[in-house]
């Protein structure tokens, strides 16, 4: 395996990452309308939890457990007693979702203080295995086989349930699924839950490769910006495609620029604006 | 302009111009950052208020506008009377840039690209060491020497440069949202398919409104260098713009005074609430969320109710 294919694997491993951070903004902004700037909080507030579970039990996936329930939690809250009053009223929405990002950061800030840490990994993926000639961390293929898996679910909870083709409905059209009898304002709670269960998991699982610390919640939530920009809001299919090329973009350019790092992102996703101002795979 | 409104802005010039014999120098300083904020936040408004447009990237243009003075003064020596207009013309040439790019896109798009494009300036500043000095920023920036016969480094003859700075903009912001472009702005912010029905080039009238804005953010930004005398990556990061945007809203959009409030009580709480705890991330995260739900149209708007509800409608 070349140098040139390890930077690769790690940029799919990451996009994979970026695919579950991303995909619940998009799905939420797809049936909702609203853009939540608090998702990277959520990761944040993920990786935090996990850590502390993972130091008083040593189980991680206990923590997955704990973290991604407890995230979903706040999540639905979240929907249910503040976004929900400003439907379809980006600003407010908007401004409410700052709030909340500004509230999440500072209480982790005071909880567990300011210092970067770095989720442990479980011993049963710390190995690596035998690519070819050199060694590759066994974590970061199983983050792939997660993102794919995920992916998977994902598509086949929206293609093959009856509760993603209500969820189609509401996203084609709000009034005509009321109208239909399909209970709109659960599947808003249920969509929103489902997006803060993906980016904490994200948050568990990413914590042992980016780490948590103060001003996470921003990096990710730029990221996962940049995915969804490149890949089109409200479109599963985008958030993967989006995902993976922000994860390549962004591993070549830490390793060839360092100092620019954000400018092999940032300077592709405005190339696709000036393209295609609504990303890859998205609607008007 | 009626008799009532020139007395309460005769008031506040003569409050205003009187202030230096009234404070100390500590809360003078604050005074002088009030002014700058309440410039930065009046330019968004332009944007948010008038056209309709709500950027969450606005302090991209503060922060060139203040990275360029700080290295012209710093790197190369350069006097204030040229890095002064180059932050300037810094921040209205990256407006005219990033207006081209952030005005393909409308509604959410519009937030998250104007986001975007700030956050890669804020990386630019971050990751370039060698010039911007990364996360330690520029420090020691010298207040500007203008070559006139007073010094403007003490707080009193800094916070006239600034009054008369902000004075002057906050003046031509007036003449801009009155002018017969104002109003098309505002046209085009209640219905944009009017406006085109009616001829007017909708996008030539937000681009021109966004360069403005980006000028007038950038003022703020030139004034805010030589004020702090340090510049920093965190003049261009996110938490910035969002503040503005809450100063506006908190403010009242659509009116000059009210951002122009807006920023003042945040300047002044983050202040006050800073010299007594370390949480004031919290309570402005709280701030954001009480101003949405209980005065989404700011304090103007409640006033507004107030008024009206006292008049018995």
């Amino acid at each position: 395996m070349t140098v040139w294919a390890e930077h690769a694997l790690n940029g799919i491993s990451f996009g994979m990452l970026l695919f579950l951070l991303a995909a619940g903004l998009s799905l939420i902004y797809g049936l909702m309308k609203i853009l939540n700037l608090a998702h990277g909080s959520y990761y944040l507030l993920a990786g935090y939890i996990g850590l502390a579970v993972i130091r008083a039990t040593g189980s991680f996936l206990l923590a997955v457990a704990v973290a991604t329930l407890a995230v979903t939690a706040i999540g639905a809250v979240m929907e249910r007693f503040f976004l929900r009053r400003f439907h379809l009223d980006e600003l407010p929405q908007t401004l409410l979702t700052f709030g909340f990002l500004f509230a999440f950061a500072d209480l982790a800030l005071w909880i567990w203080g300011g210092n970067p840490q770095t989720l442990p990994k479980p011993a049963w993926l710390a190995g690596s295995v035998e690519l070819g000639d050199r060694a590759y961390p066994l974590y970061r293929l199983f983050l792939i086989a997660v993102g794919l898996a995920v992916g998977a679910a994902l598509w086949w909870f929206q293609e093959g349930t009856r509760l993603g083709a209500m969820l189609r409905a509401g996203v084609d059209d709000e009034e005509i699924a009321r109208g239909l009898g399909i209970n709109v304002s659960l599947l808003f709670t249920l969509v929103f839950a489902l997006g803060a269960f993906l980016a904490a998991l994200g948050g568990v699982l990413g914590g042992p490769i980016i780490g948590v610390y103060p001003g996470a919640d921003f990096d990710v939530l730029l990221l996962a910006f940049v995915v969804v920009i490149v890949g089109g809001l409200g479109s599963l299919k985008g958030a993967l495609v989006g995902g993976l090329v922000v994860g390549l973009l962004d591993n070549f350019g830490k390793a060839y620029f360092p100092e620019f790092a954000l400018f092999t992102i940032f300077v592709p996703m405005a190339a696709i604006l000036a393209v295609r101002p609504t990303g890859l795979f998205g609607r008007e | 302009m009626s008799p009532r409104r020139a007395a309460v802005s005769a008031a506040l010039a003569l409050v205003l111009l009187a202030l230096p014999y009234a404070l100390t120098s500590y809360y003078l300083d604050l005074a002088t950052k009030m002014l700058i904020f309440a410039l930065f936040a009046m330019s968004l408004d332009l944007l948010l208020g008038y056209a309709g447009l709500a950027s969450l990237g606005h302090a991209a243009f503060f922060g060139v506008a203040a990275y360029t003075v700080g290295l012209l003064e710093l790197r190369v020596g350069a006097s204030a009377w040229v890095a002064f207009p180059a932050g300037l013309a810094a921040a209205t040439l990256t407006g005219a840039v990033y207006g081209v790019l952030a005005l393909r896109a409308r509604g959410t798009y519009f937030l998250m690209i104007t986001l975007a494009l700030a956050q890669v300036l804020w990386g630019v500043a971050f990751g370039w060491r060698s010039l911007t000095g990364g996360d330690d920023g520029l420090p020691n920036i010298p207040r500007p020497d203008l070559g006139l016969p007073w010094s403007l480094a003490g707080s009193t003859p800094y916070y006239y440069f600034t009054l008369l700075a902000v004075g002057a903009a906050a003046a031509l912001l007036v003449c801009i949202v009155r002018s017969p472009f104002g109003y098309a702005l505002r046209g085009i912010r209640e219905s944009e398919s009017r406006m085109l029905a009616l001829g007017y080039n909708a996008w030539l009238h937000k681009y021109l409104a966004f360069v403005l804005a980006a000028a007038f953010a950038g003022l703020a930004g030139c004034l805010y260098a030589y004020y702090n005398r340090f510049v920093g990556p965190e003049y261009l990061h996110v938490i910035r713009s969002a503040e503005a945007l809450l100063m506006v809203i908190l403010g009242g959009a659509g009116t000059l005074a009210g951002p122009a409030i807006g920023a003042g009580v945040i300047v002044l709480l983050e202040n006050l609430i800073s010299a007594y705890t370390q949480r004031w991330l919290l309570i402005l995260g709280g701030i954001y969320i009480a101003v949405t739900l209980f005065a989404p149209r700011g304090l103007v708007g409640l006033v507004h109710d107030y008024r009206s509800r006292r008049s018995g409608r």
